[in-house]
């Protein structure tokens, strides 16, 4: 009922804090996550208050980091297992991908791998090639595992709380830039439906579809382009597996023209999908063709000029958005 | 464990080696050790001149003699890898310090064009295969490199440095494995400085004798204490010598990480009195003082020396600060090889996308 100001990164924490006391169930495994309090904070003192045998340091050794949350869901707990960069996803690839998001289908459905997997990726700290990835469609493009995204403080909360209630594994994908970003919340509002997206902002003349801190990019362009007399829905994914087109096809065909913003690489990435199926599914009502605005196919580099100069912002966001409508629309 | 080790040096004599000759190696690697630390302290000045690309910089301080005393071994031609904490490493093989500080900054005149920095700077013409921000990723390359000195028949060594907390990682022992059972001239160097940022050794293995797991896959295998910068190269040049000649080895050098894990960690986690007998065990000073003892240098002549490589520090900042950023059309360069079309920049395929009446 009472609004508070919270932190993204105070938000995930709280979700950890609640669920661990509705659910002794609920461990945390993870390099740095107990005593250090997590490389970005969210867990700190959480050892404090619910001890080291359920706030777990771990070794350096990601992929039995992992493979230990999928033995520990079939067998009775709740892992929120902590990989501290999703760059390091690949080495527990075959965990993730072979096993956790296997089990249940390769079993004949007798178990499923309740386990939640938090980490965090993007740019935005000069981390370098290997510290700032944005990797979920990795995640995206295997079956079986569920993939959330939030993208507010709001949604930081009650994403993570949903996650640790799902069947299925969750991989949870925080953005570094945004742990510091401020919200007044009420965390005993109504919690969103998991799967469904949030429509941001309404307006006529098209549709920009995305998630993480890219949302925050699309707002900000947004507000540019209204000045400028061009109205954008704006629609934030929230989870991009369990996806929700029903609403981004609505907007598609009331607006008749989408664009898809996305920090992860062009090629084969999240917007490829997500362009891909608009295409295929609302092909009578585009009136353009689909725009992807995404980043550049390259590594990140840890000059922060080239950093900042291959994702999107919301400058380009704008830009390619006006150039779409421009002469199409009376302004 | 580590406490076992302090009372162990502290109660060493250090005379024990006068005599060692006039053909000791202490004078160039108290060189070597003096321009890591320096080199390191500058690196925090550039941070704090908010000059660095970023603030993931962990420094080498206190861990110098295993840079110092491994590469003293090393010849033109071998390789090697790098961790994450590795400038010192790279500076011991002969790397240019302003070039480096530059590629620390971010800028176009460092050694990989302000697209690396701190955390994976190479240079292929000095041996260095790479530094890495994975732990252990560096690790199984020297294996392949053993394999390439094995084939064109070298005689190079390629050593792979990392840290206490990359015993972790299942790869460092399909790496070690694999070069005992090929008998590959490879040298696994673990930097133990007790922490993998605030996880102690201790708190990260029932078992910190690291140098055992080694030995069980049959590489020569021993531990020395990075205190002493004569005992690290004394027991490199075995282990080194003895890789050259097909024998693969680990060494594990115990030391202590004098400060935070990257610049911004103050340590909260540790204990101030542990910390401050870790920064007690300093090979630098340790170096120093043997110097003076056994009449090998003078302390005006070690003044002198430490302030002519103090000028030379400070050179790389103003060379850093002076250079320019990597231009923006560089960031398509070398994701293929330079003959090879560069990717397409998005903003390219949105002007066709758009380019239609
Ligand atoms: C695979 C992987 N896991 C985790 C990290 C995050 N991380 C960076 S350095 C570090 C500690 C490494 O400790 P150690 O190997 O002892 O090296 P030191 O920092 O002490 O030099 C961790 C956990 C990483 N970079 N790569
Ligand atoms: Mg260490």
């Amino acid at each position: 009922m009472a609004l508070q100001e919270l932190t993204y990164r105070d938000a995930l924490r709280k979700a950890l804090a609640d669920a661990m006391t509705e659910n002794p169930d609920v461990v945390i495994l993870g390099e740095e996550v107990g005593r250090y309090g997590g490389a970005y904070g969210v867990t700190k003192d959480l050892i404090k208050e619910f001890g080291a045998e359920r706030v777990i340091d771990t070794p350096i050794s990601e992929p039995a980091i992992v493979g230990a949350a999928v033995g520990a869901a079939m067998t009775g707990l709740r892992p929120v297992a902590e990989l501290m960069y999703v760059d390091f996803i690949g080495m527990t690839m075959d965990q993730l991908a072979n096993q956790a998001a296997k089990i249940r289908y390769m079993f004949g459905g007798q178990i499923g791998v309740p386990m939640v997997l938090r980490t965090q990726g993007g740019t935005g700290r000069s981390a370098g090639a290997q510290h700032s990835q944005s990797l979920e469609a990795y995640v995206m493009h295997t079956p079986g595992l569920r993939l959330a995204m939030p993208a507010t403080v709001a949604d930081a909360y009650h994403l993570l709380r949903m996650a640790l209630t799902k069947p299925d594994p969750v991989v949870f994908i925080e953005h570094k830039a945004l742990y510091t970003m401020k919200e007044s919340v009420d965390l005993d509002a109504e919690p969103l439906t998991w799967g469904k997206a949030a429509v941001r902002r309404e307006g006529r003349d098209l549709v920009i579809v995305t998630y993480s801190r890219q949302l925050h990019y699309c707002l900000e362009a947004a507000r540019t382009m209204s000045a400028q007399g061009i109205e954008a829905t704006v629609i934030d994914l929230r989870t991009l597996n369990p996806l929700d087109f029903d609403t981004i096809r609505a907007h598609v065909e009331r607006t008749g023209r989408a664009m898809v913003v996305s920090e992860g690489v062009m090629t084969a990435g999240v917007a490829a999908e997500l362009s891909a199926r608009i295409t295929e599914e609302c092909f009578d009502f585009l009136e353009d063709p689909v725009v992807r605005v995404t980043g550049e196919d390259i590594p990140i580099s840890v000059s922060t000029v080239l950093e900042t100069g291959s994702v999107p912002g919301p400058q380009l966001i704008a830009d390619t958005a006006l150039r779409m409508l421009a002469g199409r629309v009376p302004a | 464990m580590y406490e076992a080790d302090l009372r162990a040096t502290a109660g060493r004599n250090m005379a024990g080696r006068v005599g060692a000759g006039a053909n000791t190696r202490l004078p160039e690697l108290y060189r070597t050790m003096r321009r890591i630390r320096t080199f390191e302290e500058r690196v925090g000045e550039l941070f704090v001149r908010g000059q660095s690309a970023g603030s993931m910089l962990h420094l080498s301080i206190g861990e110098e003699s295993a840079a110092a005393g491994v590469c003293a071994n090393l010849r033109d031609g071998d390789s090697f890898t790098t961790h994450h904490r590795g400038h010192g490493i790279f500076l011991a093989r002969g790397a240019d310090p302003a070039r480096m500080m530059a590629e620390i900054g971010g800028k176009e005149a460092g050694y990989c064009h302000g697209k690396g920095g701190s955390m994976h700077i190479a240079d292929m013409g000095l041996g260095h295969l790479g530094a890495n921000a994975i732990v252990g990723g560096g690790i199984p390359a020297v294996v392949g490199a053993g394999l390439s000195a094995r084939h064109h028949k070298t005689g190079a060594v390629s050593v792979a440095f990392f840290g206490d907390g990359a015993t972790g990682q299942g790869i460092l022992y399909e790496s070690m494995n694999m070069a005992a059972l090929w008998h590959l001239p490879c040298v696994f160097v673990c930097i133990n400085n007790q922490y993998g940022m605030g996880t102690n050794i201790a708190q990260a293995t029932a078992n910190p004798n690291l140098h055992e797991r080694a030995a069980a896959f049959g590489l020569a295998a021993e531990t020395v204490d990075g205190l002493d910068v004569e005992a690290v190269a004394e027991a490199a040049e075995r282990l080194v010598e003895g890789a050259r000649a097909g024998k693969p080895a680990f060494l594990a050098v115990s030391c202590y990480r004098f400060y935070g894990h990257a610049r911004k960690d103050k340590s909260p986690y540790r204990d101030p009195v542990e910390e401050e007998a870790g920064r007690r065990q300093d090979p630098v000073a340790f170096a120093r003082a043997a110097l003076i003892d056994r009449g090998l240098e003078s302390e005006s002549e070690l003044d002198r020396l430490d302030t002519e490589i103090g000028a030379e520090m400070d050179a790389t900042i103003d060379f850093t600060v002076a250079q320019t950023e990597p231009p923006l059309a560089s960031m398509f360069r070398d994701v293929y090889a330079p003959e090879e079309p560069e990717p397409e920049p998005v903003r390219a395929r949105i002007d066709r996308v758009l380019a239609r009446d």
